[in-house]
């Protein structure tokens, strides 16, 4: 792909900054094939800096995929195509938020937390370690090892780790789908408090997460898959679910995935 | 109950080979009976504490250098692809060719002395602790790789934090197979060709036919063998206690 300064420069729409900080992502004219099949064929988007942008779609319909692609996964490594609002590289600005929480059982929570520190052989700081824990609710527990953690408590854990990194840009791949509704609601509360300000790109399969969660909606269907155009909630997130408002929007994205389901170029499915 | 019942077991076994003992009456050069053994055992126990200090260091020596072979070539095998595809065939013949056969030729290489019976058992070892570790190596949850890789971890720091660590309970299981087995290489070596250790006397006994001293010799080389699986397994478990264990017995 040709990165054309013209057309950046007179495009001032979504992926610009929208507060101080905080940097968009440009994804245009991405492509993927896995084992001669293509998953996605010049996929664009634009992801608004500061602001939450969830991909729904169906499972399988290459979401993951496309996310470990921006963080730059894989045997592939960075893949050009994905842009910085700033022009900088994005090396180092982006935390990568998994389906399962990966916390490493021989560490304890707080070692955990500092992970990336101390793979990156950078001292930790304990007083930010400590306030983190507290922010996630887990200042109990710094010395347990994961495997006495709930389900709950794990994924609280993995937030602190990914808030730990202070990345302006945060990936997060279905994150909350692996805990029982209550827990989802609060970790779903907690994420938007705690990452209020920085560039998310959440992937889930779950309409009324993405409703509650996300500025910008994209649902991503079709095999290539494509990503449909954007709708906006309006609101202040995390929105409460049982906004009718937000009812008649969940009912608007069944429909949009119902239609990528029956659509003949999504693999022939009924 | 837990530490009993190897008692149990234990006396049970000695109250069969006494039945057996004094039931057929088996000439005692056959089979002594164990109050016989024991009183040999208790009689010439400087001699065979001596001789049990020698294979006991050919043991120790053993794990220590089948170990550190064993995990060298198993790094090697897992970073370098060159020198995975040429150590592999080598490590399978390695095995393939009986520990048995290679003694002799040891002892005329090494001598009588402790050299050959280390080179023993570190041959027996080296396989079990290079498979389970590049084993343990190669399996690490790519969950976490990708995430100390977005973390942007070096090479180097994903050995050390991720990639080691994961490896542990993998290579604990190649240890104990290690420590189960060493024995076997040391006291092979014994036979074949030396002048002390537990194996060399239990020979020796054999040829004098004092069959109570030759298994008093066997009895120490179990209690021996037995006490440094156990060692080694306690110091594995207690490294490795982060590693949740699930029964398979267990009913649901």
């Amino acid at each position: 792909m040709t990165r054309d300064k013209e057309t950046q420069g007179s495009d001032n729409t979504g992926w610009r900054c929208h507060d101080g900080g905080a940097i968009g992502l440009r994804i245009a004219n991405a492509s993927l094939a896995f084992a001669g099949t293509p998953l996605f064929e010049n996929l664009s988007a634009d992801i608004a800096g500061g602001q939450w942008t969830c991909i729904l779609g169906p499972s399988g319909v290459g979401k993951s995929t496309l996310l470990r692609m921006i963080a730059g996964l894989g045997e592939n490594g960075p893949v050009a195509g994905i842009t910085a609002s700033d022009g900088a590289a994005l090396d180092q600005r982006i935390a990568w938020m998994g389906q399962q929480d990966l916390l490493l059982p021989w560490l304890s929570v707080s070692q955990n937390v500092a992970l990336g520190n101390k793979l990156r052989g950078e001292p930790a700081d304990g007083a930010r370690i400590a306030s983190l824990l507290a922010d996630v609710g887990l200042s109990e527990r710094p010395a347990a090892l994961p495997a006495t953690l709930s389900g709950g408590q794990r994924q609280r854990a993995a937030l602190a780790r990914t808030l730990m990194e202070d990345r302006p840009v945060v990936l997060m791949d279905e994150p909350f789908s692996a805990v029982d509704a209550i827990t989802r609601a609060r970790l779903q509360e907690l994420a938007a408090r705690l990452l209020r300000g920085r560039t998310v790109l959440l992937v889930t399969h779950d309409p009324l997460e993405a409703l509650r969660l996300g500025h910008r909606i994209h649902v991503m269907a079709g095999r290539p898959a494509h990503l449909g155009t954007a709708m906006e909630p309006p609101g202040e997130t995390p929105r409460d679910p049982t906004d009718p408002a937000l009812r008649a929007l969940h009912l608007a994205l069944l429909a949009q995935l119902g239609a990528a389901a029956d659509d003949p170029s999504n693999g022939g499915a009924p | 109950m837990k530490f009993l019942r190897p008692l149990i077991v234990f006396a049970g076994l000695l109250a069969v080979w006494q039945a057996v003992v004094s039931v057929f009456g088996v000439a005692p050069f056959i089979l002594p009976a164990p109050l016989d053994v024991l009183t040999t055992a208790i009689a010439r126990a400087d001699v065979l504490a001596g001789h049990a200090k020698i294979t006991i260091l050919e043991i120790f020596l053993g794990l220590l250098f089948g170990t550190a072979f064993g995990t060298v070539s198993a790094l090697t095998m897992a970073y370098f692809r060159t020198a995975r595809a040429w150590l592999l065939p080598v490590l399978v013949i390695s095995q393939a060719i009986p520990v048995f056969a290679l003694a002799p030729i040891l002892v005329l290489w090494f001598g009588y002395g402790l050299a050959p019976k280390v080179v023993m058992a570190t041959l027996i070892i080296y396989f079990p602790v290079t498979a389970a570790f590049y084993d343990g190596l190669r399996r690490t949850e790519t969950g976490w790789l990708d995430l100390a890789q977005s973390m942007g971890a070096s090479k180097w720091a994903m050995l050390r934090h991720i990639r080691l660590p994961a490896a542990m309970p993998a290579f604990a299981s190649g240890l104990r197979v290690a420590a189960a087995v060493a024995p076997i290489g040391a006291v092979v070596g014994e036979w074949v060709g030396s002048s002390a250790g537990l194996g060399y006397y239990m020979l020796l006994m054999n040829g004098r036919v004092q069959t109570d001293a030759m298994f008093a010799a066997l009895f120490v080389l179990a209690i021996a063998a037995t006490a440094i699986y156990f060692t080694i397994d306690a110091l594995l478990r207690h490294a490795l206690s982060w590693q949740p264990e699930t029964d398979p017995a267990r009913t649901f």
